[in-house]
């Protein structure tokens, strides 16, 4: 085997457990961010400043009972938290996090720091964030109780809505970038504008950076938009019936469908690993920074907002969403026009 | 050899839609199935027809149905109200789809028959996005927008066959 394949899979195996392990830093900074907003302590006792609080969490579901409702569907019950958890992995496979490395010297060709180069990677990301849904739906499904089938049938209309304004701001970028390659669009943000604004898509396409972040935070189900598991009238949403590992499951879908969201934010807006102060070969450090803003972002404002009436996301998301996206996408494609001749 | 795994579950994955008393596992199946149909584009070195398939049937067409089969609420068919007669000498409209599903058999052997010949397809255009929306725009433009106008008629009935509420049924009435 050369040691250039070698490579390869260790990194998508690294890839693998960063992203486990992004679930588990996740899970403490939410607690953390969301006392300090609430002026409480958050955990402390666990561990030093109570960072091993994401560990007994996990003893904690892993020892729990694994509970199945008799009239539940066994195989569907059994499968939704699956396809949940695959989704969310799978869609970071095409997400390219870093310029090309040669580890300091130690291969002798350079490898780039991403799972796999698909030449259709955006639209790679749209559909497994389509296929996402199916998790859902089946969990409130099969689950057989009202809580989990209304809390399914809500995040089935919920995705579907906002997947078209999610859809029409990966458009606005890849008719600004002229390609559907993450590579090739972060290739095209690197340099500067007048030697200190930094080309990012964000300063053209500001108005398709925000409908992607709410589209986004729609489509992972964070409040203020999370009526599929909406607390106080659904008592869990989809996966009320589950408890213990399944449920763990559902947990980590959430939270690495945030870090996926907010990584191909920072490949398509932010300037992916571009950045200034540092070498080519460390951008991976600017691609984190970068990721961590938008995650801090996320959980800002799941403690700052409410969640909206059900009606209000509807209006919101058809009213108001769909209509810029498609107005930003037919003025960003004249504009292309204009200034391509 | 990646093909024949992707056939086979396509045609194991379609048999069985058609096999499976719960219309959800009929759904999934044929989810399965689009699935296997990506991979072998994939294969044909046409990643872009290959994500699209996902995107449109398996994505967005299967999610409405099973919506509609969650909604609709039907979980099992019942097989003892099936008449037990061949289906060619059954009265009425019964009659009409087993014509069909002759017409569609006659149609299959004929294109098997004919799959020798046509092995040839545009290699460059099916691997490029913007050979296949210059095409799409220029050479198949019409059939495009015809497609178009056909979904948008299929929208406007289905939204007028499923408008049963009672304020919109009163301002028909006071037209």
């Amino acid at each position: 085997m050369s040691t250039l394949l070698v490579a390869q899979i260790v990194l998508t195996l690294f890839v693998f457990v960063m992203l486990l392990n992004s679930a588990a830093v996740m899970v403490y900074v939410e607690r953390k961010v969301a006392a300090a907003l609430q002026q409480r302590l958050g955990p402390y006792l666990v561990g030093p400043k109570g960072l091993l609080q994401p560990l007994a969490d996990i003893v904690k579901l892993m020892f729990k009972e694994e509970l199945r409702p008799r009239a539940a569907d066994a195989f569907l019950f059994a499968l939704a938290p699956i396809i949940s958890a695959t989704c969310a992995f799978a869609a970071f496979a095409v997400v390219p996090f870093g310029g090309e490395t040669t580890l300091f010297g130690l291969l002798p060709e350079g490898l780039r720091l991403q799972v796999a180069d698909v030449n259709v990677a955006i639209l790679v990301v749209f559909a497994i964030a389509s296929m996402s849904v199916y998790g859902i739906v089946l969990a409130g499904w099969s689950s057989n109780s009202k809580y989990a089938l209304l809390g399914g049938l809500r995040s089935s209309a919920q995705m579907i809505s906002y997947e078209l304004s999610y859809g029409l701001a990966l458009a606005s970028v890849l008719v600004v970038a002229g390609s559907l390659s993450l590579t090739d669009i972060v290739n095209g943000q690197s340099g500067t504008w007048f030697g200190v604004l930094p080309r990012w898509f964000i300063f053209i396409q500001p108005l398709a950076f925000l409908i992607y972040l709410t589209a986004g935070i729609a489509e992972t189900n964070r409040a203020p938009f999370d009526f599929p598991e909406a607390e106080q009238e659904l008592v869990a949403g989809y996966h009320t019936e589950y408890s213990s590992m399944s449920f763990a499951m559902f947990f980590l879908a959430e939270y690495v469908n945030m870090v996926t969201v907010s990584a191909v934010a920072t490949d398509l807006f932010l300037g992916g690993w571009h950045g200034p102060f540092l070498p080519e070969s460390l951008g991976w450090i600017w691609f984190l920074v970068k990721v961590a803003a938008i995650l801090f972002f996320y959980v800002w404002m799941r403690w700052t907002l409410p969640r909206y009436r059900y009606d209000q996301l509807m209006r919101f998301g058809w009213k108001v969403l769909l209509p810029l996206g498609v107005v930003n996408l037919l003025v960003t494609a004249a504009g292309v026009l204009y200034f391509a001749r | 050899m990646m093909f024949y795994l992707f056939a086979a579950v396509a045609v194991v994955a379609s048999l069985l839609v058609i096999g499976q008393r719960n219309p959800i596992y009929s759904v999934l199946l044929l989810i399965a199935s689009f699935g296997a149909l990506s991979g072998l584009y994939v294969l044909l070195d046409a990643p872009f027809v290959a994500v699209i398939q996902i995107v449109v049937y398996a994505g967005a067409i299967m999610v409405l149905f099973l919506f509609v089969v969650m909604l609709l609420n039907a979980p099992h068919e019942d097989t003892e109200q099936d008449e037990r007669v061949h289906p060619l000498i059954r009265r009425g409209a019964m009659r009409f789809g087993a014509v069909l599903a002759v017409a569609l058999i006659v149609e299959l052997w004929w294109a098997l028959m004919k799959a020798g010949e046509t092995g040839e397809f545009g290699n460059a255009s099916v691997s490029s996005v913007a050979a296949i929306g210059q095409l799409l725009f220029t050479d198949y433009a019409f059939p495009f927008e015809v497609t178009s106008i056909l979904i948008l008629v299929a929208l406007v009935g289905a939204v007028v066959l499923a408008r049963r509420d009672p304020a919109g049924a009163a301002a028909l009435r006071r037209r």
